[in-house]
């Protein structure tokens, strides 16, 4: 193959030059640096270890009481100093799946929207926002639902839903505005925004010649989106929405001021309902009795448990779609 | 072989069409990449481009199958006519990347579908679900492209990113043959392979050609003579020289086509 770079005399010749003076730097530093951040890294791992163990450590009355019927047991009674968690860890759970339910397809369709839909000069703008609602206070959430959510559920959403659904025994009267879907409801509009932002991310980082490949087969621009964009982003977004989980069983403040705080396990979503997180922020300062306050604590461990479930679980989903990641970065041939 | 079953790549209901370009303009933003390009590239032939670096011949193919207006601030100007029918002014741009494949200079193989499901896929984004049909159109692609014996062994197991460079490349052509487009536009499909296997591709565009028409960008010009009757020569996003190969390669028209070839350029 004839080569354009070998034409006779356009080779430069090599300049004489000085050595260049290296300095080594001494191996103090380097050690310790190293130590520096060894001990960083321990404390964070101590830090945790002890966390758990002064869980447990508290919780033990509780755990030697209960034993695992802690978890299958549903009366809450101080009075009777009878405890079991599972209406708080029916509400945790099912407000946080129904507001995944809710929250996934339209951060997904916001994340799309902003890369793909969105005239460019609105594009900043709109991630701007985004970004701006996953930065608000919970509590500011809380007053929202508070005076617009639960008035709205109260009056207008539930009862429509009711009509409409009445039949099944997911929509029934009483409906006070206070409930499990209000509090999902709530719980799927403060992750939407992270939802959203990072799986837009996950979404402009897949190289653009993945879209081109399925686009040059035919397929129309909804296609090569799903295939060409979506697939190829999916692990890291199904990571994304498990953080979302995580943040969405833990919060606390906006849905211990919409859900009603009464723990009762009913397949109606307009009653009210209790998370594991709210009991501990409305009863903690005025459990009396050692039971009581035991109790409380195992719930806290609980909580502890699930997030860290569902987190590892997240972080894996992801470290395993940036290590997938890899294989996109194909070099120039 | 199953008589029911039409034997893969063979004859197309339609006859492969020719191409006609005519002052054709396009442009990445304001940079303005090609300039006044009019060429006619005939039915069942391959006509191959050369060119240095820059010069254009990418943004050229992108432009026969509409590719070119799907990145961001870009324009085209002039017509293009598959065998008459002109893809800009009167037709879908989906169905035109139907009938006018392509095989990009980067390969870019699905990695999160297996070798199987990215040959597959062109076929199964057009309603194909036979399996089949679609176990058949695999191999049959796959062994076009001369990548069969290296996957067969891992067809669903293996994704389409863990192969290498020159097999991704084989795997792009597998994937574009699988859909039986009537033109195919190949950007460089050698440029990552072994000698062997490049003249497998040589071999296989030898044979394409009776029925498809075949455009191929090269920066090899033997491999541009040993397989196509037509070779043009871009230079600055212009079309220098355009005739027939052995033309171009012993007795060019042009000055900087003759400088071109015979490596003083520059
Ligand atoms: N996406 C893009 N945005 C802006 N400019 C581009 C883009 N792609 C290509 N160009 C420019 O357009 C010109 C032609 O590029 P093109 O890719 O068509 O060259 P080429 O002849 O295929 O080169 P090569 O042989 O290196 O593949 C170049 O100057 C290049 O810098
Ligand atoms: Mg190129």
């Amino acid at each position: 193959m004839p080569s354009l770079d070998l034409t006779p005399g356009s080779a430069a010749a090599p300049s004489p030059r000085s050595p260049i003076p290296f300095v080594r730097s001494s191996r103090w530093a380097d050690l310790a640096f190293s130590a520096a951040i060894r001990t960083c890294a321990f404390s964070l791992f101590a830090i945790v270890l002890l966390l758990v163990a002064v869980l447990f450590a508290n919780a033990s009355l509780s755990l030697h009481s209960f034993g695992w019927s802690f978890l299958s047991r549903s009366s809450w009674d101080p009075v009777a100093r009878s405890f079991g968690s599972l209406p708080f860890l029916f509400g945790t759970l099912l407000s946080s799946l129904l507001a995944l339910l809710i929250a996934v397809p339209v951060s997904l369709g916001v994340a799309v929207f902003v890369l793909d839909i969105c005239p460019a000069p609105f594009r900043t703008f709109v991630a701007y926002l985004t970004e701006l609602l996953a930065a608000i206070p919970s509590i500011v959430y809380g007053l929202w639902g508070l005076f617009v959510l639960v008035p709205l559920m109260r009056r207008f959403a539930g009862p429509a839903l009711v009509r409409a659904f009445g039949w099944t025994d997911l929509f029934r009267e009483p409906n006070f505005g206070m409930s499990l879907l209000t509090a999902s409801f709530i719980l799927a509009i403060m992750i939407v925004p992270i939802i959203a932002s990072v799986s837009r991310d996950l979404m402009r980082a897949v190289p653009g010649d993945q879209r081109e490949a399925v686009l040059a087969l035919g397929a129309t621009r909804w296609e090569a989106l799903r295939l060409g964009v979506l697939r190829n982003a999916r692990l890291g977004i199904l990571g994304t929405v498990l953080l979302g989980l995580g943040r969405a069983l833990g919060e606390t403040m906006a849905v211990t001021m919409v859900i009603g705080n009464h723990p009762e396990i009913s397949a109606n979503l307009l009653a009210p309902s209790y998370t594991l997180a709210s009991v501990l922020a409305n009863e903690f300062a005025e459990a009396i009795g050692h039971l009581y306050l035991s109790s409380l604590v195992e719930i806290g461990l609980i909580l502890l448990l699930i997030s860290v479930l569902v987190n590892g679980l997240a972080r894996a989903l992801v470290w395993a779609a940036t290590r997938r990641g890899d294989g996109l970065q194909r070099r120039a041939s | 072989m199953v008589p029911s079953v039409p034997e893969p790549g063979s004859t197309p209901d339609t006859q492969a069409p020719d191409i006609q370009v005519e002052r054709l303009n396009a442009w990445y933003g304001s940079a303005h990449t090609l300039r006044d390009v009019t060429l006619h590239i005939p039915a069942r032939q391959a006509t191959a481009l050369i060119g240095p670096s820059g010069c254009g011949k990418s943004t050229f193919v992108r432009c026969l199958n509409r590719m070119h207006e799907t990145g961001a601030g870009t324009r085209v100007e002039g017509s293009v006519r598959l065998g008459g029918l002109d893809i800009y002014a009167a037709a879908q741009a989906a169905d035109i990347r139907r009938r006018v494949g392509m095989v990009f200079q980067r390969p870019n193989p699905f990695p999160t579908m297996s070798v199987y499901d990215n040959v597959a896929s062109g076929l199964r984004l057009n309603g194909v679900r036979r399996k089949r049909l679609l176990d058949e159109v695999v191999e049959h692609s796959l062994r076009q492209a001369a990548l069969w014996d290296e996957v067969k062994d891992s067809l669903r197991t293996r994704s389409g990113a863990n192969l290498s460079l020159g097999q991704q490349q084989r795997l792009c052509i597998a994937r574009a043959l699988a859909v039986e487009p009537e033109v195919l536009l190949l950007d460089e499909p050698a440029s990552a392979l072994d000698p062997i296997s490049t003249s497998k591709i040589e071999d296989l565009i030898y044979e394409l050609k009776t029925r498809y028409t075949i455009v191929l960008v090269t920066h090899n010009m033997q491999q541009a003579a040993r397989v196509a009757e037509r070779t043009g020569f871009f230079l600055d996003g212009a079309l220098v020289e355009f005739d027939e190969t052995k033309r171009i390669f012993t007795n060019p028209r042009d000055r900087l086509t003759e400088d071109y070839i015979t490596g003083r350029f520059g």
